[in-house]
């Protein structure tokens, strides 16, 4: 049995804050569940798949995010309760789904689950997505520890049922990966069918519907605040005239700055674990006993501002910090001794931090930047993308997966990305307005999710350039989920169809399609060239298993290679391919037979035919 | 309870990650306050993985620069990238066997020399243990049971909170049944082999 699935009351597990959120909310009776994966949410979602396989939730990896929250939006109002997984850039996707759905509301209670990435640890950028709760209306929760986040699914399921509204639940990439000791819950009893009642003055927001439903949306809006206002999840402790606020993660390195700066007594901490609609009542209150403030958040000063103009409205005029030069950043994470720095800065209290050692005899040590697996097949479709190029001047719009790593030397193919989807987007305007050669790249998943529509449009509109499909077979970098493109079956899994990408781009009415095996390097380069000769979209996809995932199906392994006396030290292979599986052995090339998996791509490369399979 | 800090640093692929949810699963078998965190690059593998343990009632489940108590590195030169964690009163752990990156390997960029690289650490912190885990874990049977005996060298010094027993326990029931038997031995010669230098 799944662990998450152990319906003992008092059990105690170690989780994942992942782990506690998928937990939550199989204890709060979710019945429906859906995703595009996403780090820091991916294992919120992986959690849920397996569950789905031992129990009667429905979970699905949805093409989208703006997709998986229609499907929750509709389940939700047909009474179920339903949650909506996604990465904070996800939330952009869904964003149109999402304002409205804010109109129409829900009858189930809707969790959606938005985590944010400070530092960008696997991310394009740090966005706050507190913002989306103003810009929608909707409520947000933010947990501060792992214990806190599995509760706090639960009752966010009661507030969405509450308020008839979804609520936002947001969590930072710190709280998704860290990992503490939970306390199981029972099961809440829960329906896996529900009924839709035809309302359409309710659920058809044409402008006249509209108008009255917005009207709805702020009453919710400021019924919402009132429960805010006592909401558990913001709370005072401490006493004292230092009065400092903060959120999520940001509240544990607080608390621990009080206790190691001794601050019992002469400071008091607001937490806000309920950030949209803030409370304002309590802040007023909280404000009135202090000297000076001081808020603690990780990225935008989103609660700044907000107790800032509280403040105005009471007349109080001390100090009251958060984002400013010499105090916190709107860049990247927090730590602990950051925030007892800044506490005791901003307090002018007695501090000495712990002194790092001198390390400015430290020899420069080499970086161990992330790299494509030793026989990924993007290094083999870059390297014949590269060759067939030869003598053009190209622009290689690249989009987000693993083969975004291709932008690295010595590869070196990938020039420019927004976000998913993009390269197709941005080609069609690279090309129309330079006179380079344009090369696109875009995985497989990636051309699912929202690479079609950007294909279609540079077929309607003649545009002219190349889009190359790295087509492995799986959503590699977010831990190998399934797309519609992924053979199931190998997975043994039933119930679902595949989708054929070839098919998809014929039927768009492009023309020049091609297909390449990537490890047939000489094949490869030719079928690229006749693309990249073509005046108009032509399209080639790459096709050939994530190397990974290959030897987690258990596909029968291919013999290793080494680099054999012939080698005359060209070192095409290093200087051009640069596989990890490459070291330099007393000023000769030899392979990591550990770690080379046998694409024989160097091997065809090598200009002495120098590099061979191993023998038996 | 006094709050005991544990950085991990490794190679993606050394088993870093079990080795942190061991010493979790042990400090609940303990009863021990534990909070932890990981954060691995975007590469799938040949990056570096850190995992901070605290043990004890802070609620932070991160670690500053300068303020672990102990510094377990699994690969030598992932360990003195990580003394910027470290202050004079550290405990540094470290296995001597060598990844190098693959900036080095292909000679862009020099591997530190193992013996300078000691003496560096020696010098800045309280206390190290160096010595070759790998070698120890071929030894027990099999290379993926380098991160039982780091396991086992850092419970010999007796920083953590935790009693051997209390990780072997978490050993017996949260790793795989066919590993089990390897892994006691991998941490026991681990144990021994940080208690021969000591």
């Amino acid at each position: 049995m799944h662990k998450l699935l152990i319906n003992n009351s008092g059990e105690k597990l170690l989780l994942l804050g992942n782990e506690a959120i998928a937990r939550g909310a199989v204890e709060a009776g979710v019945a429906f569940a859906t995703t595009y994966p996403g780090t820091p949410s991916s294992e919120i979602a992986t959690n849920f798949f397996q569950i789905s396989q031992e129990s009667d939730l429905y979970f699905e990896y949805s093409v989208n995010e703006k997709v998986a929250l229609e499907l929750a939006a509709a389940a939700a109002n047909c009474g179920l309760r339903s949650i909506c997984v996604m990465k904070h850039v996800g939330l952009n996707v869904a964003a149109d789904a999402l304002l409205t759905l804010a109109y129409i509301g829900v009858k189930g209670g809707l969790v959606i689950v938005t985590a944010d990435d400070p530092y960008m640890f696997s991310s394009q950028n740090e966005q706050d997505n507190r913002y989306y709760g103003k810009i929608s209306g909707l409520p947000i929760l933010e947990p501060s520890s792992v214990e806190e986040a599995k509760n706090m699914v639960i009752d966010a399921f009661e507030l969405s049922e509450k308020l008839e509204e979804p609520v936002i639940f947001r969590t930072t990439t710190r709280l998704n990966h860290s990992t503490s000791v939970v306390n199981l819950k029972p099961f809440v009893s829960h329906t896996t069918r529900g009924d839709f009642k035809k309302d359409p003055f309710q659920y058809v927001p044409v402008p006249a519907v509209a108008r009255n439903l917005h009207a709805r949306l702020l009453e919710r809006i400021e019924k919402a605040e009132k429960i805010s206002e006592t909401s558990p999840y913001n709370f005072i402790i401490g006493d004292g005239s230092l009065g400092i606020i903060c959120n999520g993660v940001s509240y544990n390195y607080v608390y621990d700055a009080v206790q190691d700066l001794k601050l019992e007594g002469l400071a008091k901490i607001l937490r806000i674990g309920f950030s949209n609609p803030m409370p304002r009542a309590l802040i007023k209150n909280f404000l009135k006993g202090c000297e000076k403030v001081l808020v603690v958040e990780e990225g935008e000063a989103y609660m700044e501002e907000a107790i800032k103009a509280f403040a105005q409205e009471e007349g109080l005029t001390f100090s009251i910090k958060g984002k400013e030069e010499n105090l916190f950043s709107r860049l990247y994470e927090f730590n602990p001794r950051l925030v007892r720095q800044c506490i005791a800065k901003y307090f002018n209290l007695n501090h000495t931090p712990v002194e790092i050692p001198d390390l400015s005899d430290i020899p420069e040590i080499p970086q161990r930047p992330p790299n494509l697996c030793p026989g990924c097949s993007h290094r083999a479709t870059f390297y014949a993308v590269k060759k067939a190029a030869e003598g053009m001047t190209t622009i290689c719009p690249t989009d987000i997966g693993c083969y975004t790593l291709g932008f690295l030397p010595p590869l070196s193919m990938g020039d420019f990305l927004l976000c998913m989807g993009s390269s197709i987007g941005t080609s069609c305007g690279f090309s129309k307005v330079t006179d380079k050669k344009v090369i696109a790249f875009i995985g497989d998943s990636t051309f699912f999710h929202s690479g079609i529509p950007g294909l279609v449009n540079a077929f309607f509109n003649q545009h002219n350039f190349t889009l190359i499909i790295l087509d492995n077979g799986i959503t590699a970098m977010t831990g190998h989920q399934p797309n519609p493109g992924v053979d199931m079956k190998a997975l043994n899994l039933e119930g679902y169809q595949r989708v054929s990408i070839e098919n998809i781009v014929k039927a768009i009415g492009i023309s020049h399609v091609g297909v390449i095996r990537p490890f047939n390097i000489k094949k490869s380069i030719n079928t690229i060239k006749e693309a990249l000769d073509f005046k108009g979209v032509s399209v080639v996809i790459s096709k050939e298993l994530c190397a990974l995932y290959a030897k987690s199906l258990k596909k029968p392994s291919r013999k290793p290679f080494f680099v054999s006396e012939k080698c005359k030290n060209h070192r095409e292979c290093i200087n051009n391919l640069g596989c990890p599986a490459f070291f330099i052995e007393d000023n000769r090339v030899k392979i990591n037979q550990d770690m080379c998996v046998g694409c024989a791509v160097c091997a065809q490369i090598c200009p002495e035919n120098a590099i061979i399979p191993v023998k038996d | 309870m006094k709050t005991i800090r544990l950085i991990i640093v490794a190679v993606g692929g050394q088993g870093n990650l079990l080795a942190s949810k061991i010493l979790g699963e042990a400090s609940l078998i303990a009863g021990v306050p534990v909070r932890m965190s990981e954060i691995h690059g975007m590469a799938q593998r040949g990056g570096v993985v850190e995992s901070a343990i605290l043990f004890g009632d802070a609620k932070s489940t991160i670690i500053s620069e300068g303020e672990s108590d102990v510094l377990l590195g699994f690969e030598p030169s992932e360990t003195l990238r990580a003394l910027n964690k470290c202050n004079s009163g550290t405990v540094v752990i470290t296995n001597l066997s060598p990844i190098p990156p693959f900036t080095a390997a292909i000679g862009k960029g020099n591997y530190p020399d193992l013996a300078k690289l000691q003496n560096l650490i020696r010098a800045k912190v309280a206390r190290l243990i160096a010595f070759d885990a790998f070698s120890l874990a071929k030894q027990a049977g099999d290379i993926m049971a380098l991160n039982m005996v780091l396991l086992g060298s850092l419970l010999q010094t007796g920083i953590l909170p935790l009693s051997a027993d209390h990780v072997k326990e978490a050993i017996r029931t949260k790793t795989k049944k066919a590993y089990i038997e390897t892994n006691i031995k991998a941490f026991d010669l681990g144990f021994s082999a940080a208690k021969a230098l000591s």
